[in-house]
């Protein structure tokens, strides 16, 4: 027959062909490595860090990092205003960082993908009124949307959690209602239509598997995003209170050191960079990787 | 009885005041096991029919129909689980493009296995192994080669013979009735597009299932079908046995498809063509569609739509149908020319 080709082999899995395309870029080999090494330290935090996060230092105040002079082996990155290991806070924070983002962007994402596949799916009254309500939060700076969120629900980590699901929620919801708009159009979904499937079918086992590529993408970029907007929210105080090891806080209460201990600010910051510069390596690398028209 | 009865379905789209007819009181029936072509040219409502049966046709699509009668059920009364359960079992349907319609993020044994969920047998619907092996013997019986790889494939991994194979069996896994193909082999090359008709001739045959065939290709037609209707911007034109039809058209229309076939205009530098444009669905004749093309118009053509009559084998929607000469008859010599034209 003229259709038939022999074919024994097994084609790749998806698997397979997705770490193919992705391991092709430096940029996204470097992010993968940044994010697993930090989920590696968080992981092990316990058996990493060199002292507990809070214990206090008293006779080793603002002691320098171990290569400056008059620095110690004991506090490689040096301690803080009140004696504690920077290094070790550092450690114990990615713990936090990472439940900021994971349980952020797990919120928001959930919530936007129902509210988008509705919208793109019923359209009409429905659409209006769910993308309207999302224009009008996009309106808003994103930091003072998160402010206004955590000034009603009151400061604390789980609270800024909340804002910054709130603040990444119309992202979701737009791009998951274009991606089903685009796709419910397609012959496939109708073909379904004509098996008898009916519309809770339709959104969730059709047309939703057809839509996660962008998702995928847009929810490791909000990843380093949540991790950023938290840092934020607790360097302003509304986030994670003293003396949790928050990274964003950390900045905040060694703020007044930055000219005699600058070491004191400069790790709490770049432990952010890495982080975020870590995600969005790896969110770009993805999509480059999922995205079958960059694909050769 | 007739398997499939449709008594004056009307379709339109957009607002009630400026809508655009797709489809005009289309009357025509199906026998069970009766292979039937609905020929017609691009926009002429072949497709948006087999949607209204389907009652597929969404808003702001508006399907009007007297009757609506399948297998003695009337579709226009069915509950939307009712419809649901129809669907894909008894009644059901493929797409032109075979690749399009099937959905790239699951194998084509998952999408067998779920077709045979929902309309298998009881086993089927029950054990997976059951489906499994069902599968199995509907890719063998749709001809295709190797068939427990291609269930293990993702529909970027088949060809568009194979995936229009994939997609037969998909709709036979429910024991359909009636089939309604539009446009199946259009998207495939000639070689494979006479493989997927014969299959599909040969299925309805072995099943005694009706088929319904939409297409453009009147050689399609000729090649399978029993009996065909022909569509013009939204209308029925003419209708009848394939052999009869093809030997001696009623209908100018009809009569022009098959000049303009390849076939007979050999020796000739450009093929003979019908001129001037379909009406378009807003701005649509009050008489008969045909007459601005018409080769045979008369002043009776422009100043009043002509009925769908004529013997109930072979109704043709004509006031001058042709005779066995490829002439309109003997009335038509005494018919007025159209006002304001040389006779």
């Amino acid at each position: 027959m003229a259709d038939v080709n022999a074919v024994d082999a097994p084609p790749p899995g998806p698997a397979r062909e997705l770490w193919r395309a992705y391991s092709m870029s430096r940029g996204a080999l470097l992010g993968l490595a940044v994010v697993v090494a930090l989920v590696a330290l968080a992981l092990a935090a316990d058996v990493v860090a060199p002292h507990p996060p809070n214990a206090q230092y008293r006779e080793f105040t603002l002691a320098r990092p171990a290569w400056a002079d008059g620095g110690s082996a004991r506090f490689l990155l040096g301690t803080d205003p009140v004696g504690r290991d920077v290094l070790s806070r550092l450690i114990y924070g990615s713990r936090l960082s990472l439940a900021i983002g994971f349980i952020s962007v797990a919120i928001s994402l959930a919530a936007g993908v129902a509210l988008g596949l509705v919208a793109g799916f019923v359209r009409g009254l429905t659409e209006t009124v769910i993308m309207r309500a999302m224009d009008v939060m996009l309106a808003l700076p994103s930091l003072l949307l998160a402010i206004a969120v955590v000034a009603i629900l009151g400061p604390g980590l789980v609270n800024a959690m909340y804002a910054i699901a709130i603040v990444l929620l119309p992202h979701y919801v737009r791009l998951t209602r274009a991606a089903v708009i685009a796709e419910a159009r397609r012959e496939y979904v109708t073909s379904s239509r004509i098996a008898g499937a009916g519309p809770l079918r339709l959104m969730f086992a059709v047309i939703l598997p057809n839509c996660l590529a962008p998702l995928i993408v847009q929810a490791t970029l909000g990843f380093s995003n949540a991790v950023l907007d938290a840092a934020a929210l607790g360097f302003l105080g509304f986030g994670a209170q003293p003396p949790t090891p928050e990274w964003g806080s950390m900045l905040a209460s060694a703020l007044e050191f930055i000219q005699r201990a600058p070491w004191v600010v400069t790790f709490p910051g770049l432990a952010i960079l890495i982080t975020v510069i870590g995600f969005n390596l790896m969110g770009d690398g993805l999509r480059d990787a999922l995205d079958p028209r960059l694909k050769s | 009885m007739a398997l499939l009865a449709i008594e004056d379905l009307t379709v339109s789209f957009g607002a009630a005041g400026a809508s655009a007819l797709a489809v005009d009181r289309l009357n025509f029936s199906i026998e069970p096991g009766e292979i039937v072509g609905l020929v017609g040219e691009s926009g002429s409502g072949k497709s948006v029919t087999a949607l209204a049966v389907l009652g597929l046709v969404d808003f702001p699509g508006r399907v009007h129909c007297r009757r609506l009668e399948f297998a003695g059920r009337d579709l226009l009364a069915l509950g939307q689980e009712e419809r649901r359960a129809l669907l894909g079992g008894e009644l059901a349907m493929i797409f032109q493009d075979p690749l399009a319609s099937l959905d790239p993020c699951y194998t084509v044994e998952y999408q067998l296995g779920e077709a045979l969920r929902l309309h298998g047998s009881e086993a089927e619907r029950k054990r997976p192994k059951a489906r499994r092996a069902r599968a199995l013997e509907l890719l063998r019986q749709v001809e295709i080669a190797d068939a427990p790889a291609r269930l293990r494939a993702y529909p970027h991994q088949l060809s568009g013979g194979m995936a229009q194979r994939v997609m037969i069996a998909m709709a036979l896994a429910g024991a359909p009735q009636l089939l309604i193909a539009d446009e199946p082999t259009t998207a495939l090359d000639v070689t494979v597009q006479a493989q997927v008709l014969d299959l599909l001739v040969r299925v309805a045959e072995e099943r005694a299932m009706a088929l319904v065939l939409i297409t453009h290709d009147l050689a399609v037609v000729a090649q399978t079908a029993h009996r065909v209707v022909v569509m013009y911007a939204g209308q029925a034109m003419e209708g009848g046995p394939v052999p009869a039809i093809f030997a001696q058209p009623r209908h100018p229309y009809t009569q022009a498809l098959l000049a303009a076939l390849p076939e007979h205009n050999r020796g000739r530098a450009r093929l003979q063509a019908l001129p001037g444009l379909v009406p378009s669905a807003r701005d649509r004749p009050d008489a008969c569609l045909l007459a601005p093309r018409c080769p045979y118009v008369r002043g009776r053509c422009v100043d009043e739509p002509p009925p769908y009559a004529g013997s109930p084998e072979r109704p043709a929607r004509c006031h001058f149908p042709l005779d066995s000469t490829g002439r309109p008859g003997r009335d038509w010599l005494a018919a007025a020319p159209v006002a304001g034209t040389a006779p």
